[in-house]
């Protein structure tokens, strides 16, 4: 009886057909929250009747995909940051892909050199500060972080998530492992309270009166005026785009690659495509008030309020190729304590 | 399901329980062992091949403080939910006072409550901008956080409580159901000798109890040293924190196997210095428990304590957390409404069922053919196939795609040389995946509570039933399952509200376009919006609260039965 009722739910469950469409299909494994890709994928699904089906985890992907070798079903990656895309590169899992249109509509800093990745949105890691309690022009650049005089005064996430360790990946390319080891040690030397938390908690710490400086990346911020609930705590900050004068703000992107085992190629180079045009460039832009890559949309009102981003043009692969060192310095600066 | 011993006089009486078919349950115990342990053994071949050696680098850093985090961790959970579960389960068992009814099921209500979203929803409410510190201030004048101290909720101790607060009632369930067993008279009988009623229960009532209450901790403290939703979220570092740092940011996924290595020995050294403490303990099921219960008549002090024992867990772990889900669930109603529910809540709903079937179908395979084997190997297999429950699920998914996808490929391989057929993924990406996960991590509870169980039967009604023709599936059949009726339904049920609440392997192995209640919520709880995953999560949790009833009911009724 049991297992009669256990095989009929199996079964009843394993047959859940993929719903695939005479236009065909693309799957894709995402990093992203599937929500924040539905309207995207819906618009593709619309213009072109091809399906999209997405899983989405924040971990583990890579090592699906990399098992499933030659039969894996996954067209797509798409992640959040550089350290994702980088993996998957060194994993020998991405395919090259060469194509007039997204090669003409994400710059060249923005891709990889074989076409292996490919950007669709850039965010700055901004630093915020108290409107109250720190004058204009105060702060300009992330290497005034680690200076005496914001003791006990700085709020940031844990060291070790994705956009810090990047951030610090960029200083050491800047400046050598040695010295930005005195930078972050400077910089969690001033921290007003243990790391914890996420982008926002860190605007939010400002408001309470925790902290006078936080680290975070755009987006957030913007997500955050867009909240009736969280608004009053954002307009408590500012924000400053850091090294605006010098080398640029750091920036890290989301992106996505083609897998190298992809069954439905061409489709899913045909979403690549769409992803880097006009139209989606624009929900990017609109929905998730992230900076498009593709340079010849403009930043959404609101962002573009923010002002001029003068992104750092240091290459992403320099940035991934620092991941390992930054962990470790990390934990030998203590950071996260 | 408590009262678990090494019952070494089964062996004399193996003549007559072995036999010729039963070399079948010996075989099909070994098959399922292999499969099932199959994805523990694939992370402990991971952890061959690791990137790099990351232990020097651990050692000089980090390492101290993962271990003395996770030591202090797993103490102060073992502490309260030992404190919360024994003492409430004690007071519903011998005391009469008003409320008792109720709170024997209620104080199980927590239970389904998962830990990530407790601890989502004490954030809320405890953090600065929470509706608590914002009357404080009010109260007081204070305006800005550097004006006074408040306890920090994302803290070591933040995570003791919201953990200890969901998983007691693991312990509360295993006590409860050993002090129901318990002879009466043994408790008549040390008061006769003098003994006050709290010496008796220290010094009679726990010591019998101790096996049942072991189990229930034991696999508390798996779970806290899986847990990563709820530290990562509060920021402290233990050993898990270590290995998914290991695993992601340094890209060494042989390291991370390393460490959960190191996480299972650290399991079992617990669970074996455990049962050599006890092993010159023998207990048999006592014969008088078919008597009524006599409770306690408590004064009105007494009665109040009762009371207040069990609503604090009940209140903090339950009503608390489910009054700010339904809060944010009607505020943001509209937002998050929508006829996706009802197909994440059926997927749930038969993933977890499914799972809690096949869970308690190979748990009672390999209890029983222990019980007609038990030799030494038997013993090792059992311990085996009970090792997924000692991993975090993100690793044990892994360890799950390993071997999955080497045989769909070796599969597809050998259909498409021989027939020139492609199969592509056969298992791997599919719902059978995810049963297969769930079967592999929740084995343990489902196939210990029935083992222990087992061996409260006494041999005799084996031998009496074999001498009157039944072979073993028919003793089985027609003995031991209206006998083991409670605890079978209550480990189907125990695991079954596990599986509802299972995130980090059900993300991973999941099939395109497949969201159950628990991902539908992180989706959103993993963008720091817990307003629009409150909906789903209260109905994860209200899900849970069916079968908790249910379970509870079936341990009263066991008690008429025995």
């Amino acid at each position: 009886m049991q297992m009669k009722f256990a095989a009929s739910a199996l079964l009843a469950l394993s047959v859940i057909p993929l719903s695939a469409s005479a236009d065909g299909e693309v799957n894709i494994y995402s990093y992203r929250q599937a929500f924040l890709l539905e309207p995207l994928l819906n618009a593709f699904t619309e213009e072109t009747g091809v399906e999209t089906n997405v899983v989405f985890a924040k971990n583990g992907l890579s090592e699906r995909l990399e098992r499933e070798g030659d039969n894996s079903p996954a067209d797509l990656v798409m992640t959040v940051d550089i350290s994702r895309l980088s993996e998957l590169v060194e994993k020998d899992l991405t395919a090259s892909v060469s194509n007039p249109t997204l090669e003409e509509n994400i710059p060249e800093n923005l891709r990889h050199p074989e076409g292996k990745w490919f950007a669709l949105t850039t965010r700055g890691r901004m630093i915020y500060t108290s409107v109250d309690r720190v004058d204009e022009g105060e702060i300009t650049t992330y290497e005034q972080l680690a200076d005496d005089k914001w003791n006990d005064r700085i709020c940031t996430r844990s060291g070790k998530h994705p956009y810090n360790i990047a951030l610090i990946s960029s200083m050491i390319a800047h400046h050598g492992e040695e010295e930005t080891e005195k930078w972050l040690q400077g910089v969690k030397d001033n921290l007003a309270r243990k790391p914890q938390g996420g982008d926002r908690d860190q605007i939010k710490a400002i408001a309470e009166g925790v902290c006078d400086i936080a680290i975070g990346n755009s987006y957030y911020y913007g997500a955050m005026l867009e909240d009736e609930n969280q608004r009053p705590a954002a307009e408590k900050a500012r924000m400053v785009f850091p090294n605006s004068d010098g080398r640029g703000t750091h920036i890290n992107i989301s992106g996505v690659a083609l897998t190298k085992s992809a069954p439905n190629r061409e489709n899913a180079i045909k979403l690549m495509e769409f992803l880097s045009e006009q139209k989606a460039q624009h929900i990017y832009a609109e929905a998730n008030t992230e900076y498009p890559a593709n340079p010849a949309v403009e930043a959404s009102g609101m962002v573009a309020s923010w002002g001029d981003l003068n992104p750092d043009s240091l290459s992403l692969q320099e940035i991934a190729d620092n991941r390992n060192t930054a962990v470790r310095m990390v934990d030998r600066v203590d950071y996260d304590n | 399901m408590n009262q678990a011993v090494d019952t070494n006089e089964y062996q004399t009486h193996q003549p007559l329980l072995a036999g010729h078919t039963s070399r079948r349950w010996l075989f099909s115990a070994f098959a399922t062992t292999f499969i099932v342990a199959l994805p523990v053994f694939a992370v402990f071949y991971l952890a061959l091949f690791p990137e790099e050696n990351i232990w020097p680098h651990l050692i000089d850093t980090t390492l101290p403080r993962y271990l003395d985090n996770t030591i202090r961790l797993m103490l102060g959970v073992a502490f309260l939910t030992l404190f919360l579960g024994v003492s409430t389960a004690w007071a519903v068992t011998v005391c009469e006072f008003p409320g008792r009814r109720f709170f024997e099921w209620a104080l199980l209500l927590p239970f389904a409550v998962p830990a990530y979203v407790i601890a989502y929803v004490y954030t809320d409410l405890l953090d600065y901008a929470g509706p608590v510190q914002i009357a404080l201030r009010d109260w007081f004048g204070w305006t800005s956080a550097r004006d006074y101290w408040f306890p920090q909720i994302r803290s070591l101790g933040g995570a003791t409580v919201m953990i200890g607060l969901v998983l007691y009632p693991y312990v509360y369930l295993l006590s409860r159901a050993a002090f129901l067993e318990q002879s009466p008279s043994l408790f008549a009988v040390s008061r006769s000798l003098g003994h006050s009623a709290l010496s008796t229960f220290f010094r009679v009532v726990l010591p019998i109890a101790r096996p049942a209450i072991a189990v229930g901790l034991s696999l508390v403290l798996m779970e806290t040293l899986n847990d990563f939703g709820t530290v990562d979220f509060f920021a402290v570092q233990t050993l898990t924190a270590g290995l998914f740092d290991t695993w992601m940011n340094l890209g060494n996924l042989g390291g991370a196997a390393q460490i959960a290595t190191v996480m299972l020995s650290f399991v079992l050294i617990l669970v074996t210095l455990e049962r050599y403490s006890r092993r010159r303990q023998k207990q048999f099921s006592a014969r008088d428990n078919r008597q009524p219960v006599h409770r306690f008549r408590l004064t009105p002090a007494r009665k109040a304590l009762c009371i207040t024992v069990c609503a604090v867990p009940v209140v903090f772990g339950f009503v608390i957390p489910g009054l700010v889900l339904g809060y944010y669930a009607v505020e943001y109603f509209e937002q998050s409404w929508n006829t996706e529910f009802f197909s994440n809540a059926l997927n749930s709903l038969l993933l977890s069922a499914t799972a809690a079937m096949t869970t308690l179908v190979i748990g009672l395979t390999l209890a029983y053919s222990r019980r007609l084997h038990d030799t030494p190997g038997m013993r090792v297999l059992m311990r085996l196939s009970s090792l997924g429950y000692a991993m975090p699920g993100a690793v044990l998914a892994v360890g799950v795609i390993v071997p999955m996808a080497s045989f769909d490929n070796w599969l597809d391989g050998l259909m498409e040389h021989w027939f020139g057929l492609d199969t592509g993924l056969l298992l791997s990406g599919t719902t059978f995946a995810l049963v297969f996960a769930y079967t592999v991590r929740f084995l343990a509870v489902s196939a210990g509570s029935i083992e222990s169980a087992l061996q409260k039967v006494t041999p005799s009604m084996d031998m009496a039933a074999r001498s009157l023709g039944q072979g073993p599936a028919g003793t089985l059949i027609h003995v031991h399952l209206p006998i083991l009726r409670g605890t079978l339904l209550t480990a189907a049920l125990v695991v079954f509200v596990d599986c509802m609440k299972e995130l980090p392997a059900t993300l991973i192995l999941r099939p395109f376009n497949f969201d159950t209640l628990a991902t539908y919520v992180y989706q959103f709880a993993s963008d720091e919006m817990l307003s629009r995953s409150a909906l789903p999560a209260l109905i994860i949790v209200l899900a849970g609260i069916v079968p908790i009833i249910l379970m509870s009911r079936s341990i009263g009724q066991s008690r008429s039965f025995n």
